[in-house]
């Protein structure tokens, strides 16, 4: 089949499944509708599999297939076609996007059966893929922004499903808005790389980079990675602009996982990754992401220690660990972030999926003080979700450990790094153990404080079974990373096929003179550190209830306070930014436009009226009146002619 | 075939049978009219060859001789969509405001074709008389639209936006009286001419940095009328009152074409003719558009009634449109151009949509409502479509005009582009705001009252359905469109200093244009 037909079918089956469930939106036959979404993923997905074996068929080192399918915008200089490009690192992202997101529509068809509206459900998550693939396909920036504004789109319409509550409407409106403010910046982004390189094709823009990197601020590479970086910190919920994620998990959990952990969040990590050359020259920008991604994840996994609402707990974890390939890609550890964030994608969407399962068998109860001792009514969900746990605190040889041990190890390592934010970046580690030690104890361990009129069940097979493949994703995933300091003591010599994969478009920056010690000493005490505070949270959320959470709090009193109430960044953005915005614009209207410009307006009318009123009682048709302008004019005009003289 | 002064007489002939037919029938009557002007429209696409820049299709016949004007219409790629826009959005007002209005039918209907008429003679006028003119003529059906069939203060309205855009005229048409005179110089001291294409090749002097002398006197008496016109910022206060208490046709026309008059009075007048103020004032005048994308938004955000949120968009959407065609560039001409149309989609079913809610509910308080989305789910898809392609989300019309217009303006002045590029987030705040408000969250009073009957029509439903399908198109294909404008956008900035417009007639065949038109013109005086 041509390359065309494959890249053309890729998006026409979730359009497809989009317009049928679009059209029907009001059906309830969830298993029609769920049945047909799931199915055009999952076609979309063999197509992508297709598509990569042909890829993987080619000549190492000239892995690229591109197809152009029509021509969009050419203005003068300025094209961007609808054209599109597989190479290793879209690769990747495709097979993420549709493997996972079959598993997760397989998922919705259970979760969203009770739901008033699964077509429309499904019509949108068919589109968000739609986009999500039009975002990593993209030959261009341009492409690529289309999909960008697209997977927000559907966010935005996903969070808001259950428009009726006012505050879930709410939640997707400042989805939208503080991810276009993101975009805004994405947009000045392109402008620079538009004029500096006359071109918006990453393959042209890739053979015109510059030798030399810059120093300084203010050279057009740097602005344009900073900029691109805003938009990034927007769509993957970093520092300033995180508020809105965790307020996304308004949307029904399965979303959540899709969205919101797996795939389009990580679009941030994708675009740097894409575009890795060219912030290679930007090495403040570059130190700059690393700073924000380290902060995030740390600030991000602080707050989750606090959070009782299962998916808040998750939201905020992904934001840490979002935060993670921030800092990989930072310190130039290209191929670790998008190894992370490979791994994140299963096990973290394995935990939303698994979160679903409790809050549907909990009937839509999401505070895990209410939970507990689920492990004997859900055990499936429970040992699912137990591998994600395992994953994501970085057990070995489970995935999360892999991809998360080298970004450490960059950081430490790498020119880019620092070690104040390795020990950021090992402390975020140990609170990551910490929090999901405390998830798993409360929610499936100890004893039953499930509600007397609760009977929680465990989920249908079809609910099941993404969860059991998505835990055997995160169990082996991480195995295509190994490191090669642990391959080197393995038996036979497992090769990096990831790192192997990607490097003839990613190349990490170059560690310079590496020290096996250290690296090795990194990994025991990143291992120690988390043994650590898993076993401590163990102790005090495990079987027997401990006081000693409690005394901690009340000792930290404000403290924990500041944190529990996630630092008020929301109560500052909206007493400081949103609320004076609204009313500086009250005060325009009021002021400018209908006291200022408006009276000008009316005086200048009220001007030319007096001048009329004015002339008019001049000639009101009386004779002596007239008689009498007549004599003066006559008065004025001899007197004039007469002292002239 | 004079398929221009066809466009232009068949609506006044249409509007004056209209007063002649039995008051039952006036509706159907007056869409199949606008019916028949918009399928005679569509012979342009056969008749016009996009790929000349010149005038085409010209018709001119001697009128006030001793001050040489003429009857004089000509087409070319900038006027070519504007005069389509005004025959298809025709038809779709008159049935969008099929249940609207319920008296005085028949001097309704005709008033739309009179205004019809008076927006295409605008647009196809290249004597600058005769543009004055229709410019003027528009105004008067207008003003009885907003005055006879609006709202509580209609007259207020009406007569405010009256006297603003006469204000404005005025100083127009002083300038217009000033380059008449000034063509006695052209051609060896012949006779005077208001010939678009004699202004064009006055040389006016023009000393940078300095207010009194020609050029710039008469770009900013010309400025003055098409800023009102548009409106731009701080000329904008007539819009919100004029589109509140004006009838949903008149708001539809009022912002789907009346206010392009401005901004393509821009591009054919100010840009060819007065090229060196031009460049030295740009400017200002891109400031001018900055500021007003993101004051009208921030009114926008905190306006209580949908119509008037609406209407303060137009001058955000406005800004953006004098913003592109200010930049100079072809990026930004060609987006200013692109969302000229783009606005009288998007703004025109804005419009459209809010009519049909406020027929049912006779009010506009967006705190009344709430919940709609349940209420009327049809309803809300296409008000939602419409929203993402005011916002300018891709895919959408939107997204193309204003994204070549951000990077005409990022070229051109790279910090006003900045500043405008706040617009793209404030244009989403009062958007998705307005929307939450209106359609999502429970049940507002308004919504509960009259639940069942919000759903919208099958008549309603093909009203809004070729905006829809135009919205997509324009969205995913804009060389169709922007394919018949390029030679002539093109034409006029590569040109910018010395631009000149020839043409052909049709009787003779196309030897040489620029001799023909020289001929042809000495024929004329």
């Amino acid at each position: 089949m041509s390359v065309k037909l494959l890249f053309s079918l890729l998006f026409i089956f979730p359009l497809l499944g989009f317009l049928f469930n679009g059209v029907r939106f009001k059906s309830k036959n969830y298993k029609l509708a769920g049945g047909l979404a799931t199915a055009a993923v999952f076609a979309s997905f063999m197509v992508a599999v297709t598509l990569v074996v042909k890829l993987i068929g080619m000549e190492e080192g000239s892995r690229q297939i591109t197809a152009h399918l029509f021509s969009w915008i050419h203005i003068g200089d300025f094209v961007a076609n609808a054209s599109f490009l597989l190479d290793p690192i879209s690769a990747v992202m495709i097979l993420i996007i549709t493997g996972v997101g079959t598993l997760i529509h397989l998922f919705s068809i259970g979760y969203m059966s009770h739901d008033e509206r699964p077509s429309k459900y499904f019509a949108y998550l068919n589109l968000f893929l739609f986009n999500m693939m039009l975002l990593v396909l993209g030959d261009n920036l341009l492409i690529l922004f289309v999909g960008w504004e697209g997977v927000g789109l559907c966010s935005y319409l996903l969070i808001g499903f259950w428009f009726s509550d006012s505050e879930k409407a709410a939640a997707g409106m400042k989805a939208f808005i503080t991810n276009r403010i993101g975009d805004a910046a994405f947009l000045i982004g392109l402008f620079i790389i538009f004029f500096q390189f006359g071109s918006i094709e990453f393959l042209t823009i890739n053979s015109l980079l510059p030798t030399t990197a810059e120093v300084g601020w203010f050279g057009p590479m740097t602005l344009a990675c900073l900029f691109l970086f805003i938009g990034a910190t927007g769509k993957s919920a970093q520092i300033p602009l995180y508020v809105w994620l965790p307020d996304a998990m308004a949307g029904p959990t399965p979303v959540s996982a899709l969205i919101h952990a797996a795939t389009m969040v990580t679009a941030g990590v994708y675009l740097i990754v894409r575009l890795s050359g060219l912030y290679l020259l930007a090495p403040n920008v570059m130190m700059l992401i690393a700073i924000i991604g380290g902060l995030t994840a740390f600030f991000a996994a602080t707050i989750a220690i606090t959070q009782n609402d299962i998916k808040k707990i998750l939201a905020y974890s992904t934001v840490s660990q979002l935060g993670y390939m921030f800092l990989a890609v930072g310190v130039g550890a290209f191929v670790p972030a998008l190894f992370h964030l490979m791994t994140h994608a299963f096990f973290k969407a394995l935990m939303f999926l698994g979160s679903g399962s409790v809050i549907h068998a909990m009937h839509e109860e999401q505070d895990i003080r209410k939970m507990g001792g689920l492990k004997k009514y859900m055990p499936i969900t429970h040992f699912t979700f137990l591998l994600g746990w395992l994953a994501i605190i970085g057990v070995p040889p489970l995935a999360g450990f892999f991809s998360k041990d080298e970004i450490l190890w960059y950081t430490y390592a790498s020119p880019q790094g620092s070690k104040i934010l390795w020990i950021l970046g090992v402390v975020t580690a140990a609170m990551t153990a910490f929090y999901m030690t405390r998830l798993m104890a409360l929610t499936f361990w100890g004893k039953s404080r499930v509600a007397k009129d609760v009977h929680p069940h465990e989920s249908p097979v079809s609910m099941l079974i993404p969860l059991v493949v998505l835990g055997v994703l995160s169990v082996i995933g991480g195995w295509i990373g190994i490191p090669h300091v642990i391959s080197a003591v393995l038996p036979g010599h497992i090769p990096n096929v990831l790192e192997h994969w990607l490097e003839p478009v990613v190349k990490n920056i170059n560690l310079g003179e590496i020290s096996v010690a250290a690296e090795w000493g990194g990994m025991l005490l990143s291992i120690t550190a988390v043994a650590f505070s898993a076993t401590l949270a163990y102790l005090f959320y495990g079987s027997s209830k401990s006081e000693m959470p409690n005394k901690i709090s009340t000792a930290l009193g404000p403290i924990y306070k500041l944190i529990s109430g996630k630092y008020f960044i929301d109560e500052l953005y909206f007493g400081k930014i949103i609320n004076p915005l609204i009313d500086m614009s009250k005060g325009l209207w009021l002021y400018i436009d209908v006291n200022f410009i408006d009276k000008i307006t009316y005086l200048a009318a009220d001007f030319a009226a007096g001048c009329g009123r004015g002339v008019r009682d001049l000639q009101n048709g009386n004779i002596q009146r007239y008689a009498m302008y007549m004599s003066i004019g006559l008065i004025i005009v001899l007197s004039i002619i007469l002292l002239g003289s | 075939m004079f398929l221009l002064s066809l466009l232009i007489f068949v609506p006044v002939v249409y509007g004056l049978m209209l007063l002649f037919v039995p008051k039952s029938q006036v509706k159907f009557t007056a869409l199949l009219f606008s019916l028949s002007t918009f399928i005679l429209s569509t012979r342009l696409f056969r008749e016009f060859d996009p790929s000349r820049a010149d005038l085409q299709l010209v018709e001119k016949f001697s009128w006030v001789k001793a001050f040489g004007i003429n009857y004089f219409v000509g087409i070319d790629g900038i006027s070519f969509w504007l005069v389509l826009l005004t025959t298809f959005l025709m038809p779709i007002t008159i049935l969008g405001s099929w249940k609207a209005v319920e008296k005085n039918t028949r001097a309704f209907h005709a008033n739309l074709m009179f205004l019809q008429s008076a927006l295409i003679g605008t647009f196809l006028a290249f004597d600058a008389i005769l543009f004055y003119v229709f410019f003027e003529a528009s105004l008067i059906p207008m003003y009885f639209l907003i005055g006879l069939w609006g709202g509580p203060r209609k007259i207020y309205a009406s007569v405010k936006f009256f006297i603003y855009t006469m204000f404005g005229s005025v100083f127009m048409l002083l300038a217009i009286i000033t380059m008449m005179i000034m063509t006695q110089t052209l051609d060896g001291g012949g006779g005077m001419s208001a010939s678009l294409l004699d202004f064009y090749k006055l040389d006016i002097p023009f000393i940078g940095g300095t207010l009194i002398n020609s050029q710039t006197l008469l770009f900013f008496a010309f400025c003055l009328a098409f800023a009102i016109k548009c409106p731009m910022f701080p000329v904008h206060t007539w819009l919100p009152d004029a589109h509140v208490e004006a009838p949903t046709a008149g708001s539809v026309l009022l912002a789907g074409v009346m206010l392009k008059m401005g901004t393509y009075g821009f591009l054919r007048f100010v840009l060819p003719m007065f090229p060196e103020a031009t460049a030295y004032w740009s400017w200002l005048l891109m400031l001018l558009a900055v500021i007003g994308i993101i004051y009208g938004a921030l009114v926008a955000m905190v306006q209580p009634d949908i119509k008037k949120l609406v209407a303060y968009s137009s001058v955000s959407h406005m800004g953006y449109v004098i913003l592109g065609l200010f930049t100079l560039n072809e990026f930004g001409v060609t987006g200013g151009l692109y969302q000229m149309l783009n606005h009288g989609v998007s703004t025109g079913a804005l419009f459209l949509l809010v009519g049909m809610v406020y027929e049912r509910t006779h009010n506009r308080e967006i705190s009344k409502y709430g919940g709609l989305a349940k209420a009327a789910p049809w309803f809300t898809i296409c008000f939602m479509i419409i929203t993402l392609s005011s916002i300018a989300v891709p895919m959408t019309n939107g997204f193309i005009g204003e994204f070549l217009i951000l990077l005409g303006a990022f070229q051109a002045n790279s910090y006003l582009a900045g500043a405008a590029v706040l617009g793209v987030v404030l244009g989403a705040t009062y958007m998705l705001w307005m929307v939450k408000r209106v359609f999502f969250g429970s049940t507002g009073e308004l919504v509960e009252k009259y639940n069942s009957k919000l759903e919208m029509n099958w008549r309603e439903g093909a009203v809004i359905a070729p905006l829809i399908i135009l919205v997509f198109w324009m969205g995913l294909l804009p060389n169709h469109f922007l394919n018949w404008s390029k030679a002539s956008l093109e034409h006029l900035l590569q040109n910018k200093n010395n631009y000149t417009l020839s043409y052909v007639t049709e009787s003779t065949p196309s030897i040489n244009g620029k001799k023909m038109i020289a001929l042809k013109d000495k024929a004329v005086k």
